[in-house]
């Protein structure tokens, strides 16, 4: 469904992404990890066509994206939703407009039509009469939720979280992996999840794989990680400042 | 050296600017716009400055008529006090003054605002979801303040018609019926088609620069310095613009 081949990516003189392999496959639960700053998120970026890699290439669906120009590829962008690291919900709109947003832009729906649609979107993932509240009154959790309502409301083909647990609390936390585990068995759709959160990653993913340097160091299920005598993920997973990824190694 | 590395910038800088003009007459046509989108803008941008532009246009007002008194006085001819105050607002200062309230208003705010979206990554997401942030963001601003500013700007030579009134009438005993005449006889509508034009490049240049600064910061010290930026470029750009325009049409309406 994804496959990324020896993508890079530069800002300025910095080299974040410096060959990155990876294949995810239709209808699994993805998880991607690595240190904060190794560059999840670029890459991330990059799958869904929101930068433009220097070189490699990325095969959606078997279509090149890094080929395609701005109309076309918008088209394949709207095959994704995306759950934003800091749930980017939009200040100047209310909770029902925000989780509407796409159906507002994209159909002629009513407004009552996409009213109930988005009601019905906000239960999904536990929440009920917000619609007509602004995102500064709603907490983290519920932003977050907000944020994954507003991803799926449109049924897309791969939903991508960006660290989805960071900056809420443990409970908030729990609630959040719970409904990302029951979107996708209900929606039965392929998602990606981003974190450095390893406790949080295991628990989701059928398969993950590992960022460091700019490169992917690790790819396959928890029973490879598991077995796997790489020092670097294993100083990752007993989260040890003392071992072969130095301070500065993101 | 430089002098050129500075010169290179100021090209590079004039280079995005014109692709970002140039992308934003062409959403300008894409698409029917949300009536409802472009009100909030309006009010944003025209109804709330209103406050601001009467308080400042009346008091410029009054300086200029003390200002020109002052020299008419000379002369014994504080008579044409009216035909000078009017002619300076509405030729000059109405569309320059109200063109920097609305940059040091409005323009900052545009910038901020879309600052804050941009690093707080809602300008990624609206891309995400399929909308050009141009076409999202930037083109109901620019019509806003296109529709807004030849409004403000007879509104602000008004206001400060009505200052300089009550400096004559209070101050120098000029009636009111006699002031009201030399005001609107000293103008022609060249007069007063300059100044709306002058709003209308003035009200383009806030929107583009406004806007173009907010979509680059990447941190929130960042958007303090967009701010600035946006501020005094646009400052800069409404000077220039009005210099040039006034010489040409100088030329064209001598």
């Amino acid at each position: 469904m994804i496959e990324i081949r020896n993508l890079q990516k530069s800002f300025g003189n910095k080299e974040v992404l410096k060959g990155v392999n990876l294949k995810v496959n239709k209808g699994e639960n993805f998880l991607l990890i690595g240190r904060s700053g190794a560059g999840k998120t670029v890459l991330l970026k990059n799958i869904i066509g929101l930068l433009r890699p220097d070189s490699g290439a990325i095969k959606i669906d078997g279509t090149d994206i890094t080929q395609l120009d701005k109309a076309h590829l918008e088209k394949v962008r709207l095959q994704f939703g995306l759950v934003f690291q800091s749930s980017a919900l939009f200040d100047f709109l209310t909770i029902e407009e925000n989780v509407g947003f796409f159906l507002y832009q994209h159909t002629n729906l009513k407004k009552s039509v996409i009213r109930k649609k988005v009601t019905e979107t906000l239960a999904l993932v536990g929440l009920k009469g917000i619609e007509d509240l602004h995102p500064y009154e709603l907490s983290g959790g519920m932003k977050k939720r907000v944020a994954i309502a507003r991803a799926v409301i449109f049924n897309p083909k791969i939903l991508i979280y960006d660290e989805p647990t960071t900056g809420i609390d443990p409970i908030a936390v729990d609630k959040i992996v719970a409904l990302i585990e029951d979107l996708h068995t209900r929606l039965s759709i392929t998602s990606v999840v981003v974190t450095h959160d390893l406790v949080v990653g295991l628990q989701l993913a059928d398969r993950l794989a590992f960022l460091l340097g700019g490169k992917i160091i690790f790819q396959g299920d928890k029973k490879d990680l598991e077995g796997s005598n790489d020092q670097r993920l294993i100083q990752f997973m007993q989260g040890s400042s003392g071992g072969p990824i130095k301070e500065m190694e993101v | 050296m430089i002098l050129l590395v500075n010169f290179f910038r100021l090209i590079r800088y004039i280079g995005k600017v014109s692709y970002f003009v140039k992308d934003t007459f062409y959403w300008l046509f894409c698409k029917k716009r949300n009536i409802k989108e472009l009100g909030r803008e309006i009010i944003f941008i025209g109804i709330d400055s209103f406050p601001l532009v009467t308080i400042i246009s009346f008091f410029i007002g009054m300086i200029l008529a003390f200002q020109t008194a002052y020299q008419l006085k000379e002369f014994s001819s504080e008579i044409h006090l009216a035909s000078l105050v009017a002619l300076s607002l509405v030729r000059e200062l109405g569309p320059v003054i109200g063109s920097l309230i609305v940059a040091a208003r409005s323009g900052a705010s545009i910038t901020a605002g879309i600052g804050s979206m941009k690093i707080s990554e809602q300008v990624d997401a609206l891309e995400a979801f399929g909308v050009e942030p141009i076409d999202y963001l930037v083109v109901p601003k620019f019509i806003s303040l296109l529709l807004c500013m030849p409004i403000l700007i007879i509104y602000a030579d008004f206001m400060g018609i009505v200052g300089g009134y009550l400096v004559g009438f209070f101050k120098f005993g000029i009636q009111s019926g006699l002031y009201f005449r030399m005001t609107f006889d000293a103008l022609a509508l060249k007069d007063v088609a300059s100044g709306l034009l002058k709003s209308l490049f003035f009200g383009s240049i806030i929107t583009f620069i406004s806007c173009f600064e907010g979509l680059r910061p990447f941190s929130s010290i960042d958007v303090s310095k967009a701010v600035t930026n946006a501020i005094v470029r646009s400052f800069l750009l409404i000077i220039i613009c009005d210099c040039i325009l006034t010489a040409l049409f100088y030329f064209i309406w001598v």
